[in-house]
């Protein structure tokens, strides 16, 4: 497996670390790298606090034109493939995978952006979340390896 | 329930959202990739590839938006409520289920919602409706 890059994958390797620091500081200007702001949303029984619903508002706004355009491309400006998502099936998967992912949002108010955030910020409960987070992703991967070999045999 | 217009900030929600959105653009136009942040953070628990590079100057760069922001002017507080137990129980459950659902806030919330994908909207609905159930348990019936 070769793993130099050529320029144009520098390149793009280079805007999508210009694209992290974007993404990092909208996470902190909309106020999302606060916990305690997400769950204010989460929180609809208390005193709402309606923020999230405007930051994805703005996102959307913005995504919407960069989808369309990029949904007629045929390779990206810096000419790599481009790598739309093909899934279009609405299983078990995804929505048993998505209500845990919330239930865990919901107990910290933390999700993967602003815990890289936080663990920039230097917040050792930011630290222990993205540990914890990258334990369950290997014991996710480690489980499916595990049911893939049970379901051959 | 009630607004909590105290702390509701639609102006700063709205521009940070808009920088967000901005980042998703900018990574699919010139590298043709989603900003998925927990299928980015995934793949950099996969043996080194060419792959590989893209996504660790796209987690640096999430890293060091503070410290870039703190250079410009304070950054605002932080309030983490829980404590160590439940946050690395929430890591577990958020690592888990972002691989097991395929997507987190960023991939399924803006990206797929962005491309009108009835799949994220699904995905979306449901981690939003498990949030707001997970918080109403723990704070208005369990009392955290």
């Amino acid at each position: 497996m070769d793993a130099k890059m050529n320029n144009k994958e520098m390149l793009a390797a280079l805007a999508a670390g210009v694209a992290g620091l974007l993404f990092g500081l909208g996470l902190i200007v909309s106020g999302m790298a606060d916990p305690a702001k997400v769950l204010g949303f989460l929180d609809l029984a208390g005193a709402w606090d309606p923020s999230l619903a405007f930051v994805m508002g703005g996102a959307i706004g913005v995504g919407v034109i960069a989808f369309a355009r990029a949904r007629k491309m045929q390779q990206s400006l810096l000419g790599q493939p481009m790598q739309l998502p093909a899934a279009t099936r609405i299983d078990r998967r995804l929505i048993l995978g998505s209500l845990l992912f919330g239930v865990g949002w919901g107990i910290a108010g933390i999700c993967p952006g602003p815990a890289l955030v936080l663990l920039g910020e230097g917040e050792r409960k930011g630290m222990a979340f993205v540990v914890a987070m990258l334990a369950g992703m290997v014991l996710f991967r480690w489980l499916e390896s595990r049911s893939r070999h049970g379901s051959q045999s | 329930m009630h607004i909590a217009w105290n702390s509701f900030t639609p102006g700063g929600a709205l521009v940070g959202g808009m920088l967000i959105g901005a980042a998703a653009a900018l990574l699919v136009l010139f590298t043709g990739r989603i900003a998925g942040i927990s299928g980015i953070v995934a793949g950099l628990l996969q043996p080194p590839s060419r792959d590989t590079g893209w996504r660790v100057l796209f987690v640096l760069g999430l890293l060091l938006a503070p410290l870039l922001y703190s250079a410009i002017t304070a950054l605002p507080a932080v309030h983490i409520d829980a404590g160590y137990p439940q946050v690395v129980l929430a890591g577990l459950l958020v690592g888990v289920g972002t691989r097991y659902g395929a997507g987190c806030t960023s991939g399924h919330g803006v990206c797929g919602l962005s491309r009108f994908s009835p799949r994220s909207a699904v995905a979306t609905a449901s981690f939003m409706g498990a949030g707001f159930v997970s918080v109403y348990l723990l704070r208005h019936l369990a009392g955290f």
